[in-house]
């Protein structure tokens, strides 16, 4: 008999504008053992289905149907009865390790109050338990770090903590809700393969909520796809994955860049205008510029860098450095796409705001169209400014909530031709707004009115407006859903083609990258670990951190998944306070020899490569 | 944190150095002076009177005496009450304003805490209207008018409390007191920890420990309570300083032998000694209780580290 059994789930929520149906009609079985992966955007209801099982909608929400867990019905089931499956026979793992947790308590304290409660085991057989649930799931020390709070731990440790509190009551069934998003590309390497080592040794079957199609095609047996609170389509992952039948599948497959191609395949922008089966019709070959390397380079930096005077630990004691850019070279041609990419920490943000001169460099200099824009006082700026221009992060927070869409983009204007009629100003307005893809109509609305990948185009807008040179995008894209982010992706390239754009493109999804970039600059605590063309970078990485970084990503295909030989790149990004000796890798770095604790690498020129790497020429066994 | 308590400590003297000479400079700038009565005193004693007390000196000489006879802990004579010195006066008058103002602000946290939770977990249901409509009242009406409206209805229509005094010192005599002093404070930490609680218990760690199966019971106390503690706590410190000058009009209105009574008797008659003494006195106190809530906070938030 299958461990739980799904049928005619529905979810609906009470709001002051009426009735919303989360969740229709939902119906799955899972097997004892077996791992499914739930796969939807934003609002697709699949983590609302998940938390109606286990009695945790919110005061509004409403659930009806049948959920049999073994032999148990959970739907109508008593708060106290449901109550004590929760914890007990359902783990539940959730997204952000860092709010997920109790601030103010310390790891055992949280752990044991689970056993207390479930199993009613004393004080001391608890703490024996707690650390060798932490143990179970590599936390080193776990019997010094069972006593710490979780702000003492980094994002990966607090996600395997998060994990261990799950497994505390050996419970039949994780429900694990997007465990790996906030998490870096190779710490979420560890995470997925520390769940499938619990897998392997609990035996206990696993739902997997994300958004991500290949943590599902690493780690799933079969695969539900949702849209807008429905299944689309369900089966076995190879199915999904080589075999989609419902247009809404192969949209969603074609949105998805891949790290393994480089096919310069346009991307399925689903959703939006195009319906799903338009977007999953012949894909379209992108227009790219080819990016002019005999002009002079249009933005240029040497030996940048940016140290920020942190508080000393002790009175007295000298103050400690962070150095969050230590000295970076580069030069960007223009209608060029130079991408950055690397773990949060590395720098990488820094760089661009020390670009932009939003923070003061400590050394170094930048040079944009020939001119040292370094020293430039304020009013020597401005007609910098207007050339370069910024995209950043986090859509809505980016964007005035106070201001109308039409001042947000005109504001611009008004600061950099302060000669400019009125009529003229609402006429370029319009008409970058169109660009975009937003109408007329939505001139005099408020920010919040939009979705994301709207505010993301009112952004793009607002750079694009004053015809800059040089755009840098700051993650412009990780804050949104697969098919938007394909949107939007698609019109940065096409607005690179239209207007000669040069972009620095900083994120951390590699895939993302990839696809859009021209060259690609590999960052490690504040240096450039590798620098080359995106093929080059992607087929033969030299700097064993690329490497790493590369063999990380998960790829939505099932069988290259199955057969990666597994061997993510261990522990964190050391401190940049107090960075390692020598080259900056080597804690991490599997041919590191006693020579790179000495000798700090400095970039050489290999087969079209930069790379800072005192073994990246000597030949290596395969799979190294 | 010793070394952080001390250096906060080092850091208040400017403060009070401030304070103390506003303080100066103001009551000396009031019309009027120490020995001034109905009956004018001839000139000669008035002058001897003004050089025994080195009134006649000029001001920032005055300052110059007061502020080194302070730094070794000496405030002076009293003009008024001939007999004793400031500190016997605060020696006598602050025990009563302490029980007064200690027992107020408990009782504030105790009632705040539990009515602001208790609103909290049944948010917008007729409970949660309730309290927070009686915290709106307790906020805005002030405790000169609460004061005479609660001996009105308990002392002089039931009959069931005394009316002002101290009487044998017995708690009875300081129900009312209490009680108008605590009213305002009620309700604003009432409505603090009513809205920190609700938006902790909207945070993930609380839905983890739902989801851990954890009881109701065991989430409130030991998950949310803490957190949702903190802004109360930091309210605390100015807490203390409306505790204390509420603590001046109402000794003054139920008649209460405290420092509050002191202080305005001294304002009036313009005892200038008196005067700075309590307020340099209260001064040194509100700046010790933010001193010691913040070492609370420290202790409550693991995050927080003083160095």
């Amino acid at each position: 008999m299958a461990l739980l059994e799904v049928e005619k789930l529905n979810v609906r929520f009470h709001t002051p504008d009426g009735e919303v149906h989360a969740v229709r009609d939902l119906g799955f079985s899972l097997e004892r053992g077996e791992t499914l992966g739930i796969v939807g955007e934003s609002g697709s209801g699949k983590s609302q289905s998940m938390m109606s099982l286990i009695g945790l909608l919110s005061a509004n929400g409403r659930a009806s149907g049948s959920a049999n867990f073994d032999g148990t019905e959970l739907l109508g089931l008593p708060a106290e009865a449901l109550r004590r499956i929760r914890g007990r026979r359902v783990g539940m793992i959730f997204q952000d390790p860092m709010t997920s947790l109790n601030p103010y308590m310390t790891v055992f304290q949280q752990m044991a109050q689970v056993l207390q409660h479930h199993e009613g085991i004393g004080r001391k057989a608890a703490r024996a338990r707690c650390i060798e649930l932490l143990d179970a799931v590599h936390i080193p020390a776990a019997g010094k770090r069972v006593d710490m709070y979780p702000h003492e731990f980094s994002g990966g440790m607090r996600q395997r903590v998060m994990i261990a509190s799950a497994l505390l009551c050996r419970p039949d069934l994780l429900i694990a809700d997007e465990p790996t998003t906030a998490l870096d590309v190779t710490v979420q390497a560890q995470i997925l393969e520390l769940m499938r080592e619990v897998r392997r040794e609990t035996g206990a079957s696993i739902i997997l909520i994300t958004h991500d199609l290949g943590v599902v095609a690493g780690l799933c047996d079969r695969v539900l796809v949702m849209h807008r609170g429905e299944e689309q389509e369900s089966g076995p992952v190879d199915d999904i994955f080589y075999r989609p039948q419902h247009p809404y599948t192969r949209a969603l497959l074609a949105a998805v860049p891949r790290l393994d191609r480089a096919d310069g395949r346009r991307l399925a922008a689903l959703g939006g205008s195009g319906s799903a089966a338009e977007a999953a019709a012949a894909p379209v070959q992108v227009v790219r510029t080819a990016p002019d390397r005999a002009a002079p380079p249009l933005l240029e930096t040497r030996d940048l860098k940016v140290h920020f005077k942190l508080a000393p630990e002790r009175l007295f004691a000298p103050a400690r450095v962070l150095k969050a850019v230590d000295g970076v070279d580069l030069a960007l041609h223009p209608g060029e796409t130079l991408g950055v990419v690397g773990e949060s920490g590395c720098g990488k943000s820094t760089l661009a705001r020390a670009i932009l001169r939003l923070v003061e460099p400590t050394a170094g200099h930048v040079t944009l169209l020939g001119d040292e824009i370094t020293a430039a006082g304020k009013k020597a700026m401005r007609p910098h400014r207007r050339d370069m221009q910024v995209v950043f992060q986090d859509p809505l927070a980016s964007l005035n909530p106070r201001m109308t869409v039409g001042t947000i983009v005109a504001e611009p204007l008004q600061t950099h031709f302060p000669g400019l009629g009125r009529a003229e100003i609402r006429r370029r307005v319009g008409a970058m707004l169109e660009r975009v893809g937003l109408g007329p109509e939505h001139i005099n609305r408020y920010p919040h009115e939009f979705s994301g990948g709207q505010c993301q185009r009112i952004g793009i807008a607002r750079a694009l407006v004053l015809e800059p040179k040089l755009v840098i995008c700051d993650e412009p894209v990780s804050a949104l859903d697969v098919s938007i982010q394909a949107q939007i992706v698609n019109l940065l390239m096409d607005l690179q083609a239209e207007m000669n754009l040069s972009l620095v493109f900083i994120a951390h999804d590699l895939a993302v990258v990839r696809h859009i970039s021209h060259r690609i600059m590999v960052m490690y605590l504040g240096r450039v670990a590798e620098i080359a063309d995106r093929d080059a970078l992607y087929e033969r990485p030299l700097h064993p951190y690329t490497q790493a970084l590369i063999r990380a990503v998960p790829i939505p295909d099932p069988e290259l998944e199955r057969a990666k030989a597994f061997a993510p790149l261990e522990g964190d990004l050391p401190s940049p306070v107090n960075p390692p000796s020598g080259c900056a890798f080597r804690t991490r770095c599997p041919i590191a020899t006693p020579r790179c604790a000495v000798e700090t690498p400095e970039l050489r020129r290999i087969d079209g490569h930069l790379v800072a790497c005192h073994e990246a020429d000597r030949p290596r066994a395969p799979g190294d | 944190m010793i070394r952080y308590a001390l250096s906060r400590f080092l850091g208040a003297i400017p403060t009070l150095l401030i304070l103390v000479a506003l303080a100066f400079f103001m009551i000396r700038a009031a019309p009027g002076g120490p020995f001034d009565s109905e009956k004018a005193l001839p000139p000669e004693i008035e002058a001897n009177l003004r050089a025994a007390y080195h009134l006649d000196e000029p001001l920032v000489q005055q300052f110059g005496r007061y502020l080194l006879n302070l730094a070794r802990g000496d405030f002076g004579p009293s003009f008024q009450y001939k007999d004793y010195s400031v500190t016997e006066l605060i020696a006598a008058g602050f025990p009563v304003s302490l029980r007064l103002g200690g027992s107020a602000m408990i009782l504030a946290l105790l009632l705040g805490v539990t009515a602001g939770t208790m609103a909290a977990l049944r948010q917008n249901s007729r409970t949660d209207h309730a309290v927070m409509a009686v915290s709106m009242t307790g906020i805005s009406i002030p405790n000169f008018v609460m004061a005479p409206l609660l001996i009105l209805l308990f002392a002089v229509t039931l009959g069931w409390l005394p009316a002002g005094g101290i009487g044998d010192g017995s708690p009875r005599y300081l129900v009312l007191p209490v009680i108008s002093l605590a009213l305002p404070q009620i309700a604003y930490i009432s409505r603090l920890t009513r809205g920190s609680m609700i938006e902790v218990l909207r945070s993930n760690f609380i839905r983890t420990a739902r989801a851990q199966g954890l009881p109701e019971r065991t989430i409130i106390l030991r998950h949310a309570l803490k957190p949702a503690l903190l802004p109360v706590v930091s309210y605390l410190g100015p807490a203390s300083a409306a505790v204390i000058t509420g603590s001046v009009v109402i000794e003054q209105i139920f008649g209460v032998p405290g420092l509050g009574r002191y202080f305005v008797q001294g304002a009036l008659n313009r005892d200038y000694t008196l005067v700075m003494g309590v307020v340099v006195f209260y001064g040194a106190l509100i700046i010790l209780f933010n001193l010691l809530v913040d070492l609370v906070y420290a202790w409550l938030d693991p995050k927080v580290k003083y160095a």
